[in-house]
């Protein structure tokens, strides 16, 4: 019985188009590597980069391996406080993550929610839900998350900056993103609401909350799946910019962005590994990510089928 | 035994010939068949209907007749003679020559078949143009005239008009006047009429059959209603899951059809003044394209059937009247005379 | 058609308002602008008579008209940080910024629209493929990643282009400066304005080619091939105009979203321009600036909305239902 199931999937069209595809699988790959690093850094990593204690201020600037005057004690290098750059990047990969995927994950439950109200309930309140997504929308995400964030820093005093500036990064990144998933889950729900199934819960008295979690939500949760593959992807190069410009996460738990901006001081200098790695895993990262969900929406698009 | 000797019609005048033609589409699962073996030919000026179900393969004989298959399908085998000359297989730019000039095309919506940014008037001028030498002027000429051959009032004020400001019967006649533009010697009309109303469908046939006559055009008019077929056709062929099962005269087919899929689809045809009884229909549905069965493709249904029919393939068999043949084994072991 | 001009034009004004709104909330109730304006020292009763001065203890309404009247004219306060008056800092910046949006614009739509168009109706040949792989790192690489890297290679490595600055600027016109009239001007805009246009290029890039891609399977091209018209006919003349349309409506919303984008490229170049100067304002909480940056870009964003609508309805004859007889017989 296992091996007739485990056929059926081999043999099903998703696992035929995964297989055939060769950037997929390596993106995959990638993709699982880049996570697997940085779920662990902690435990992989050579050396502690964050602990002063550990660090040799006589070791900076330190040249890649390869290069003349580099040691494979720093593979990648070090930055001008003698930081190992591998490390740092593969902090920096799990900072990068955390943020993209718990924004994501933030915008969908702010999305899903306002969107399932406003398809299921109709009249004025979905008329204005709809009309905030679409003014949000017309509205780069970049210049939202940088409001948001800016708005916050302005109103809460200053000492708590680095302390919960992460989170006020969560928030700002999940704000910017839920319209779309608010109206692929409208359509969505408005499509299920007017089947018979419902029609059927309605009429046994099942509470409207009740329909909507039991029901409702598996069936719209497809296509918001889609989006937020590609939302990842945005959310990381959001995070990534916005450290760049010095509004991300505070210096003491450095992102892949913030990584940049401290190297590229340096660009001129001649320590180019500085900047140039983290941005190297920056854009593997995006990548990875990006062909993964690629992948995704061309096998679950049925027009392309 | 392929009947390659076999009288399809009169040969004499035929502008169209199609031998053993088989379109495919390959796909990750295997080849699909589409059109499996399909022959037949077509007069100057005469009207061949081509009726069946969906899927029986109409359109897709069409569009590989004047080249516009849609990838991944191609064409297998056989041939496609056009006046005498083999015109499957000819370098892109032959084949785009003899489009439009000397075979056209309609198709079913009218709406969509005419580019809603352009005005009518743009549309046939560029087509008169590619395939004659007229200049602009005299072709915007020979515009309004094919307007006005088609039906259309105050030509030449609507010529300049688009196409979202015609109603769908009216799109339909600027469609045929698009087609006749250069004069082809034959029209593939893939179900004409299908999309408009029925009291429109009357004129737009009437239209096509007196246009064609006057110009000796010839049509291969494909569509699933018979109706339409009665009222226009001179020959008729039958096709079932990508074959043809019967092929005749008119009056033949309709009266004294042979193949038992042909014998099912005309007494299925309901009768305005019969008594009220329950109108017959043909048990099952007509296969899909990976589920064809071997033999003949209809045996599953068919009352008549014979264990013959389950294993091999019928040949074109006479009928006794004279251009009627039916693919049929049971047809066969009965006398032919009716 | 009268009537849908004006119609856009009060939504615009509608959405400038709403903008203005929110602006003059967050100028006036978040954090303390007297706080903000003045030193520790300041006593509680000069404190009060500011106050009093700026008329911050009058009614909301008529802050919000005050507000709105100085908006009108471009007085937006003073900076808290630079401690000038904003009126002044906008000219100096914004022509920088424009130019460099302009710029980009123009390279991201030319640029765009024409591969878009040839990996569209060229989809198998080995360029075409290369464009779309290409077009996948304009889309997954960030803004300043990009810029980092065309200063690493064109002025790091190989030093041809500066990778600062805006290059010597000439007053023309009043208080508009202008780099494109000078060399280094033009030298120094060339890698700001990839930067900033890459992204919009590929967006534009692939829309049009799968605009392309899904017009060339309509029943309308499938007829025109029927009547045996040329390729380049059926390419060019038929498919390319059903492309366009639906095109200018996402590539003048692409544009209107360059302005957004030139905060991260003026950071990365050091371009002198308003985006540079809002990050510092958010940097330092200097909300004057972020307020007038915030209505510039309104504004910019209403204006380009509206240009794009007039557009599409001048071009779509299906919108102007007021044109010829409608109908007719069957």
């Amino acid at each position: 019985m296992i091996s007739g199931w485990l056929k059926r999937i081999i043999d099903h069209d998703i696992s035929y188009s995964f297989t055939h595809s060769p950037v997929t699988v390596l993106s995959a790959l990638m993709t699982l590597i880049i996570l697997v690093s940085s779920a662990l850094a902690p435990v992989l990593t050579p050396h502690d980069p964050f602990n002063p204690a550990s660090l040799d201020i006589m070791d900076a600037f330190t040249p890649p391996a390869w290069v003349d005057g580099g040691t494979w004690k720093y593979p990648l290098g070090t930055d001008d406080q003698g930081r190992d750059i591998l490390s740092t990047i593969m902090f920096g990969n799990r900072i990068s993550l955390i943020v993209g995927f718990l924004s994501v994950i933030l915008s969908i439950v702010i999305g899903v929610t306002l969107g399932m109200v406003s398809g299921y309930i109709g009249g004025w309140l979905d008329a204005l839900i709809m009309r905030l997504a679409d003014a949000q929308l017309t509205i780069p995400s970049i210049l939202i998350a940088l409001l948001v964030d800016g708005i916050a820093r302005v109103s809460l005093p200053r000492e708590l900056h680095d302390e919960i500036a992460i989170y006020v990064l969560i928030f700002s990144i999940g704000i910017a993103a839920w319209p779309q998933y608010a109206r692929v889950t409208r359509s969505g729900t408005m499509v299920e609401k007017n089947k018979e199934y419902i029609a059927a819960a309605r009429v046994s008295n099942v509470h409207p909350v009740m329909i909507m979690l039991r029901h409702i939500i598996p069936n719209v949760m497809g296509p918001n799946l889609v989006l937020a593959t590609i939302g990842v992807a945005l959310a990381i190069i959001i995070e990534a910019t916005l450290s760049f410009l010095g509004v991300g996460v505070p210096p003491t738990t450095p992102s892949l962005g913030t990584l940049i901006r401290i190297g590229n001081e340096f660009l001129f200098s001649g320590e180019w590994w500085i900047t140039i790695f983290p941005v190297v895993a920056l854009i593997f990262l995006v990548l990875s990510v990006n062909l993964i969900g690629d992948w995704l929406r061309d096998t679950f698009n049925p027009k392309l089928r | 035994m392929t009947p390659s000797t076999q009288n399809y019609g009169d040969r004499s005048t035929a502008i169209l010939d199609v031998e053993h033609l088989c379109v495919e589409f390959p796909t990750r699962h295997g080849a699909l068949v589409a059109v499996d073996d399909v022959s037949f030919s077509i007069n100057e000026g005469e009207v061949l209907g081509v009726v069946g179900e969906s899927g029986a393969g109409k359109s897709v004989t069409g569009l590989a007749i004047i080249g516009l298959l849609e990838r991944p399908g191609r064409i297998a085998r056989g041939s496609i003679r056009f006046e005498g000359q083999k015109i499957n297989g000819l370098p892109k730019e032959a084949m785009r020559r003899i489009r439009g000039a000397k075979i056209g095309a309609i198709f079913q919506d009218p709406l969509t078949s005419l580019n809603p940014l352009y005005t009518i008037g743009r549309q046939l001028v560029e087509t008169i143009t590619t395939h004659t030498d007229l200049s602009l002027s005299r072709a915007r000429e020979r515009a309004i005239d094919l307007l006005n051959e088609v039906g259309i009032p105050a030509a030449d004020r609507r010529i300049d008009a688009y196409p979202h400001e015609f109603s769908g019967g009216m799109r339909q006649r600027v469609v045929v006047a698009l087609a006749l533009c250069a004069n082809p010697r034959l029209i593939i009309a893939d179900e004409p009429t299908t999309a408009l109303d029925v009291s429109i469908q009357a004129q737009i046939i009437a239209l096509l059959r007196g246009l064609c006559r006057e110009h000796r055009t010839a049509i291969m008019l494909i569509t699933h209603d018979m109706g339409v077929i009665a009222e226009t056709a001179d020959r008729v062929a039958v096709m079932y899951a990508g074959r043809i099962a019967e092929i005749g005269s008119l009056r033949d087919v309709v009266k004294h059809p042979k193949h038992p899929y042909t014998v099912g689809l005309m007494n299925s045809i309901p009768i305005i003044g019969h008594k009220n009884k329950r109108l017959p229909h043909i048990n099952g549905s007509m296969p899909r394209l990976h589920e064809i069965p071997p033999g003949c493709a209809f045996n599953p249904r068919c009352p008549k059937v014979v264990s013959r029919c389950r294993v091999a393939r019928p040949d074109f068999m006479q009928t006794g009247n004279p251009g009627q043949m039916a693919a049929c084994w049971v047809f066969g072991k009965e006398s032919g005379n009716d | 058609m009268i009537f849908y001009i004006i119609n856009r034009i009060l939504q615009s004004i509608a959405v400038m308002l709403v903008t203005a709104f929110v602006c003059f909330i967050l100028f006036n109730y978040v954090g303390d602008p007297i706080n903000n304006m003045v030193g520790q020292e300041t006593t509680i009763q000069d404190r009060e008579a500011l106050r009093e001065q700026l008329g911050l203890n009058d009614p909301t309404v008529v802050q919000f008209f005050r507000f709105l009247r100085n908006a009108a004219q471009g007085d937006f306060g003073i900076s808290y940080r630079l401690q000038r008056p904003v009126k002044d800092l906008i000219p100096e910046r914004l022509p920088a910024t424009l130019e460099l949006v302009f710029a980009s614009a123009v390279l991201s739509v030319v640029l765009g629209i024409l591969l878009g168009i040839y990996t569209g109706l060229n989809q198998n040949t080995w360029v075409s493929r290369a464009i779309l792989a290409g077009s996948l790192a304009g889309v997954s690489l960030p803004t300043f990643v990009i810029g980092i890297l065309l200063i690493y290679l064109f002025s790091v490595t190989l030093g041809i282009l500066p990778s600062y600055g805006r290059g010597e600027a000439v007053q023309i016109v009043g208080w508009w400066t202008t780099g494109l009239l000078t060399i280094s001007g033009w030298k120094a805009i060339i890698l700001p304005s990839i930067t900033l246009g890459l992204y919009q290029l590929t967006l534009i890039l692939r829309i049009v080619r799968a605009e392309m891609m899904e017009v060339l399977l309509t029943d309308y091209i499938k007829f025109a091939r029927a009547r045996g018209l040329t390729d380049r006919v059926i390419n060019f003349g038929h498919a390319l105009k059903n492309t366009l349309i639906p095109v200018i409506t996402v590539t003048g919303l692409q544009v209107g979203s360059l302005i957004a984008f030139s905060i991260i490229t003026e950071t990365v170049f050091q371009w002198p321009g308003m985006g540079a100067l809002f990050i510092q304002a958010v940097h330092f909480a200097d909300i004057p600036i972020m307020v007038a940056y915030l209505v510039m870009v309104a504004l910019f964003f209403v204006t380009i909305n509206l240009i794009v609508d007039l557009l599409y309805f001048l071009v779509d004859p299906r919108l102007q239902i007021d044109r010829g007889e409608a109908g007719g017989q069957g």
